[in-house]
């Protein structure tokens, strides 16, 4: 690892300033993705701002309309909620399957989303859910934050403060996971979403995306069956030695019905 | 960058100056001698080095030693009394649990997380547990019955 300033932020306005004067400078969350980069030499950040310190980060709020999480709640923390088990079950579902325990201990929501690895698994569930992204500067809608690989609607001064998960009829998440690292080979996040029907496909393509053709499907009659003969092409698919196109384009049908059968 | 990190290890308050980019991983094994945290992997996913950080198993390998400042911290160095095992370290023993024991204290300080907040986990949620913990030597079988056997002792 190249050495580096590091920098305990004590507020959300500190941190993005210091990110925001200096491009080279990285703000570190919980560190299951920034800190292995930085141990294979990938990334040579001048500063690193730790927000980990910063008071008022981590709540998990519900109210009617849904749940809002903050941005350093840990992966284990959304998973053992009981508020956000009894507004969106599939939520604290689909947290409970990131990784592996430790990695749940310190991995965090604003740093997954902010993160946008194209196999992780909350942007399935900010898609899947039409969720909202709350930053220091301005409220993102799911579909406009995600934007390509690694690639995110964020600006270098932008900090993830929470997201807002609107509460959904049924859904359910199901992931082909990789058997090493738990990653999705394929996830699928299916939902009766508040304002339709959403289904949301992550480690398949470079991005989050939807499937148009199956919501129409799953909005005209909410089955297994609706979508078991829609396909997606293989087309610009993800291609690595656990997968190639044309299997997570097949895996794609399998586990969009297995979560709509799993959301009952 | 050199910082200052003062913490707690196993009921003792340490500090040492460190570069900004040491690991807690290297800072128990380099700076305080506590070898018996191990490193297994770069990416993470061996689990060789989980240790206690304010209570919950993380990887000290994933971790800067800045990042823990004025952290609690248990090692597997801390985890039996005096010169009696742990029952989760007894129960290895008895169950055959380790083989070449590189994996064993990362294995232990994953275990004893899971019995705090499960203390009689099925097999399934043991195996499950396992997740972020590698083994090339055991096949896991016996880990998970020394788990299932430390989890029964540590009720009483
Ligand atoms: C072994 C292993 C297995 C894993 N398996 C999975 C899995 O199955 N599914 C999955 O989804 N993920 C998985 N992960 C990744 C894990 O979920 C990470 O915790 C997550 O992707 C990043 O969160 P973090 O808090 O650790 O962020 P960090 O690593 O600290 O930061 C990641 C990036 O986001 C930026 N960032 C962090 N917080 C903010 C913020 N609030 N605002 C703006 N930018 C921010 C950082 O600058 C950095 O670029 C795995 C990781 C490991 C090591
Ligand atoms: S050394 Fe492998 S996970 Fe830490
Ligand atoms: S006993 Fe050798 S790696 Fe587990």
């Amino acid at each position: 690892m190249y050495n580096f300033e590091y920098k305990k932020a004590g507020s959300v306005d500190e941190a993005a300033g210091i990110v925001g004067a200096d491009d080279e400078a990285k703000l570190l969350a919980g560190g299951m993705t920034y800190i292995p980069t930085l141990k294979q030499r990938l990334a040579a950040p001048t500063t690193v701002v730790d927000i980990g310190g910063i008071g008022g980060l981590d709540g998990i709020a519900v109210d009617g309309n849904g749940v809002t999480i903050g941005a350093m709640a840990r992966h284990a923390a959304v998973a053992a909620s009981t508020d956000v088990a009894a507004a969106i079950p599939a939520l604290a579902d689909l947290a409970s399957h990131i990784g592996d325990p430790q990695v749940r201990n310190r991995g965090t929501l604003g740093g997954s989303v902010a993160n946008n690895d194209p196999a992780a698994d909350y942007p399935a569930a900010l898609v899947g859910l039409g969720a909202t992204v709350q930053t220091n500067k301005r409220t993102i809608a799911a579909d406009e934050f995600f934007t390509g690989l690694f690639e995110t609607a964020l600006g270098q001064d932008e900090v993830v403060t929470s997201v807002s998960f609107p509460r959904a009829g049924k859904a359910a998440y199901m992931k082909f996971p990789n058997p090493a690292s738990r990653y999705a080979i394929v996830g699928v996040f299916a939902a009766q979403a508040a304002d339709g029907v959403r289904v949301a496909v992550t480690g398949a393509g470079p991005c989050v995306f939807r499937v148009g053709e199956m919501e129409a499907a799953l909005a005209a009659n909410w089955s297994a069956d609706s979508v078991a003969n829609i396909k997606v092409s293989a087309d610009g698919m993800n291609e690595d030695i656990h997968a190639s196109a044309e299997y997570r384009a097949h895996l794609v049908t399998v586990m969009a019905k297995r979560a709509v059968a799993k959301a009952g | 960058m050199t910082v200052s990190v003062s913490l707690t290890v196993n009921g003792e308050a340490v500090s040492a100056d460190v570069e900004s980019r040491t690991l807690l991983v290297q800072m128990l094994r380099e700076n305080l001698g506590l070898t018996g945290t191990h490193v297994g992997c770069d990416t993470s996913q061996c689990g060789a080095c989980v240790v206690h950080v304010n209570g919950d198993s993380v990887k000290a390998c994933t971790l800067l030693a800045v990042q823990a400042e004025g952290a609690d911290i248990k090692t597997i160095e801390g985890v039996a009394d005096g010169d009696t095992l742990h029952p989760m370290q007894q129960a290895f023993h008895e169950n055959h649990g380790l083989q070449c024991g590189f994996c064993t204290p990362g294995m232990i300080m994953s275990a004893l997380d899971l019995v705090k907040n499960n203390p009689a986990p099925s097999e399934k949620e043991i195996r499950e547990w396992l997740e972020g913990n590698l083994c090339r030597c055991t096949g896991y079988h016996n880990i998970v019955k020394s788990i299932d056997a430390g989890a029964a002792a540590m009720r009483g």
